[in-house]
């Protein structure tokens, strides 16, 4: 029921007295109204901004936020209003629509912003009005399109190693920028279908006489050079055809597509004509096939993005192009049947029937005026004359349709590249933020320990390194920090994470592979998988002898009274075996300060290896993932 | 030979008396000429009548009802009728937003003629508020009266066994086709045959004021179903 119309039940309702004389029946009783609030008005405050409104108003939907309990979650006893953290803007639309019934979409506003506000508020965006919701709509489509052009986008960029060849092989041909052999083969094919085009076209030049006959056509002159390129072509595209008919998923989708039609009309010709050759009677028939060796050229719209945006409009304007077609034939007969009355008076006249006028009116209403036909008498002169004058209207008016639908398609495409363009840059950015962030937290932890360890030393001054961090910062950097203690790994930067990788593929490599490793493929993919493809790395790799130094810079302070091998050792170490490694893993938590460099044994990996694969000591941790060995460190 | 020659003489009658139509035409459309003619224009005129109801005090004088009251119904009737009159057209779409089921225009349509006391066609806010001060802080007998008026259809003071039957065929309208048991078709006649039975005292086949007031009085039910709306507001 309409908001307005719940003001007038009570009219309904004391109307039904009309009722009560002519019933039977006694009638029901009528509901208590128990709690009969007296109307009070309630203040909603929007960031700010005071709306103000009948508590009644609000509870005509009470399936609402707003209508419901819910808003006195958002209750401020203070100032006795209900505060919403959310933009006034669309509220005033929220609000609007309890006063009216309504909901309005307005044009400025982002069509996700929107939808949100409306989801927050409880409110379905179905019940938009008609005089917005065609916009809401248009608005909503242009989105989705938009999200799903990023999304096939993000999916074309993932490397899948699992695709098959047959996959591998429809990507090439779909998209030829995926590899060098999809590019030659797009570029290859383009060539033979100019060659073939360009064939056709010279094959009917006149070539020049040979002596004792008349002017040949170059096609007849020299067939055998023709004839061999024009097999040449069909073979290319008959491959081509196969080809792509093998690698397509859908078979039967792919022969039923406009593009292998196509392809089959184009290289139909030729082998019609291999068979028929010796056939006088068809050679007309055979003479017509070689027409449609011209569909050649449409293989070029796979080449072109702009010819396939054409035909993609064209089939989008197919009625306004129907129109078109459809007023032009009505005029056609029309002053086709009018010029022909009118001219038949006059001798001589051209306009011998009524269809050989259309000859003329077309001519005319085009205003092509070739001039073969004119009418001599003056009413033929006049209707001549209205006939221009209409043509001319009637081929203007559909034709601005047809080119904003063209504009509006290709400006979505310019835009899809655009931001297919941009979106490698966006990426980047994202990355250094996030980099940004993850490096805030190293480095915090160095300075958090770094200032632990001056207190522990018990120097009085100084005792803060580093800029204070915020409230918020620091919690997150203390959750981080629970995360390193629960999983025992800690994080690392990406560019020592790197080196490390190299380091280790570098140094194991000549030597023989752990064998637990090569049983725990996951530990080699997340590692460098991106990197190196080899399969034979450590994750967990030697710290750079760089990165040592650095760190013994950063803290003076070892871990004391464990019997670590030292940093210098960390080769020999190579073998040694977890448990040693681990007992002095778990002294070093009795002792404060450490630096992350603390050459510790790698600890247990969360898989819970038997044999852990040979430690490598002073590695600094790997992957924040869980998957690799990681020193443990930073004993706190 | 002469019938070519007329062929082509009225041919070009034609296409001079074309011409010259179309360019009175265009003429017309410039905005040189103008014929008399009635323009859709002048129409979107009437709608736009505005009305202001008399001042609360005076209503609060002359209705039952509290100036809270007032404000409460009046901010309803406004919001649904900007321009301050409910035509009837209006009223039936309000009306018949309370029944989806069945058919209520032809019930709408005579009680639009019940609430619209003056016969101007619309139903203003006065008009409304004396309607409802009877239907819901009247005594018995200005609601019973109401009634009376409402079953009356032409006002002459009586009401025959037509005008109840078009009242009952228009009430057992808005309950639609679906009903349990299955609506008969002689189910208006037969209620109405059961009405007159009760309120028709002296058989003349009309009923009068004092007669209906009458018989309403000593029907129970009826009495208490009067007093059943009062709380409405």
């Amino acid at each position: 029921m309409a908001a307005g119309v719940a003001a007038w039940l009570p009219f309904a309702r004391a109307a039904a007295i009309g009722w009560m004389p002519v019933a039977n029946c006694p009638m029901p009783l009528a509901p208590a109204d128990k709690n009969k609030r007296q109307d009070e008005l309630i203040v909603l405050n929007v960031s700010g901004r005071r709306f103000q409104t009948w508590r009644t108003t609000l509870e005509r939907y009470p399936d609402t936020l707003l209508g419901s309990t819910e808003k006195e979650f958002f209750f401020n006893e203070d100032t006795k209003e209900y505060f919403f953290d959310r933009d006034p803007e669309v509220f005033r639309c929220v609000l609007n629509f309890y006063r009216t019934g309504k909901l309005h979409y307005p044009r400025y506003e982002c069509i996700s912003a929107y939808d949100d506000e409306l989801a927050f508020y409880g409110i379905l965006p179905e019940i938009i009005g008609d005089c917005c919701y065609e916009e809401y709509k248009d608005r909503k489509r242009e989105n989705a399109e938009r999200l799903m052009d990023d999304n096939d986008s993000e999916n074309n960029q993932e490397s899948m190693p699992s695709l098959s060849f047959r996959q591998t092989m429809w990507r090439a041909f779909e998209n030829p920028h995926t590899s060098t052999l999809a590019l030659v083969f797009y570029y290859v094919t383009g060539f033979f279908i100019a060659v073939s085009v360009i064939t056709n076209v010279v094959e009917t030049v006149p070539c020049g006489t040979v002596p004792g006959s008349k002017e040949l056509p170059c096609g007849e002159r020299y067939s055998v050079a023709f004839f061999c390129l024009d097999t040449a072509c069909v073979m290319i595209f008959t491959v081509e055809y196969l080809l792509r008919l093998f690698a397509a998923p859908s078979r039967y989708r792919f022969i039923r597509s406009v593009m292998s039609i196509i392809d089959v009309v184009a290289i139909m010709p030729y082998y019609i004509g291999l068979v028929m050759t010796n056939n006088e009677d068809v050679s007309g028939a055979f003479v017509t096939l070689r027409v449609f060796r011209v569909f050649r050229i449409f293989k070029f719209s796979r080449h072109s993005q702009g010819l396939r945006i054409l035909g993609y409009t064209l089939k989008s304007c197919a009625s306004e192009l129907g129109f078109l077609l459809f007023s032009l034939t009505m005029a056609i007969i029309i002053f086709a049947t009018v010029m022909f009355y009118a001219e038949k008076g006059s001798s001589a006249s051209k306009f011998t029937s009524i269809p050989a006028s259309f000859w003329y009116t077309i001519v005319t209403m085009t205003t092509l005026g070739y001039g073969d036909m004119v009418p001599k008498t003056i009413a033929g002169k006049i209707f001549g004359s209205i006939c221009s004058l209409s043509g001319v209207l009637v081929i203007a008016l559909p034709v601005p349709v047809i080119v904003s639908n063209f504009s509006r398609i290709y400006h979505q495409n310019q835009r899809a590249d655009k931001r297919r363009a941009q979106k490698k840059a966006r990426l980047a950015r994202i990355r250094v933020a996030k980099t940004g962030s993850s490096n805030a937290y190293l480095h915090s932890k160095r300075n958090g320990l770094l200032n632990e360890a001056l207190e522990l030393m018990g120097t009085p001054e100084e005792e803060h390194m580093g800029k204070t961090t915020s409230l918020i910062e620091s919690q997150h950097h203390h959750l981080l920090h629970c995360l390193e203690k629960t999983t025992n790994h800690e994080f690392i930067d990406e560019q020592m994470f790197e080196q490390n990788c190299m380091e280790s593929s570098m140094q194991n490599y000549p030597s023989t592979r752990s064998p637990s490793l090569s049983s725990h493929p996951g530990l080699t993919t997340t590692c460098c998988s991106r990197r190196s493809k080899k399969t034979t790395h450590l994750p967990n790799s030697n710290l750079p002898a760089t990165r040592l130094r650095s760190m013994q810079e950063l803290s003076t302070i070892h871990i004391q009274g464990s019997e670590q091998p030292s940093l210098t050792t960390s080769r020999s170490s190579l073998n040694l075996k977890a448990d040693d490694g681990l007992r002095p893993n778990c002294k070093t938590s009795q002792i404060t300060t450490a630096i992350i460099s603390i050459p510790t044994p790698p600890a247990l990996t969360p898989e819970g290896e038997g044999r852990p694969p040979p430690a490598s000591p002073g590695s600094n941790t790997n992957v924040p993932a869980v998957a690799s060995n990681v020193v443990k460190v930073s004993a706190l | 030979m002469l019938t070519l020659e007329w062929e082509s003489e009225g041919l070009q009658t034609v296409g001079i008396v074309v011409i010259i139509c179309a360019s009175l035409k265009l003429l017309h459309l410039l905005g040189l000429i103008d014929f008399s003619e009635d323009s859709v224009e002048d129409e979107l005129e009437m709608a736009t009548v505005r009305h202001r109801p008399e001042a609360l005090e005076l209503l609060e004088a002359q209705s039952k009802f509290t100036k809270k009251e007032l404000q409460i119904l009046y901010r309803g009737f406004k919001n649904e009728c900007p321009s301050g009159v409910v035509n009837e057209d209006t009223f039936k779409e309000i009306y018949s937003q309370f029944f989806p089921q069945g058919d209520s225009t032809t019930y709408a349509h005579f009680l639009f003629n019940a609430f619209d006391t003056d016969h101007n066609g619309a139903v203003s806010f006065e008009d409304f508020i004396k309607g409802l001060s009877i239907l819901l802080r009247g005594t018995v007998q200005e609601k019973l009266n109401w009634a009376f008026n409402l079953y009356d259809i032409n006002k002459d003071g009586y009401i025959t066994k037509e005008e109840m039957l078009d009242i009952m065929k228009a009430i057992y309208d808005m309950m639609g086709k679906c009903t349990y048991p299955v609506l008969k078709e002689d189910a208006p006649r037969q209620h109405v045959e059961t009405f007159f039975q009760k309120m028709d005292k002296n058989k003349d086949g009309v009923v009068t004021i004092d007669e209906f007031i009458e018989s309403c009085q000593k029907d129970e039910n009826i009495m208490r179903s009067m007093q059943l709306f009062e709380n409405v507001i």
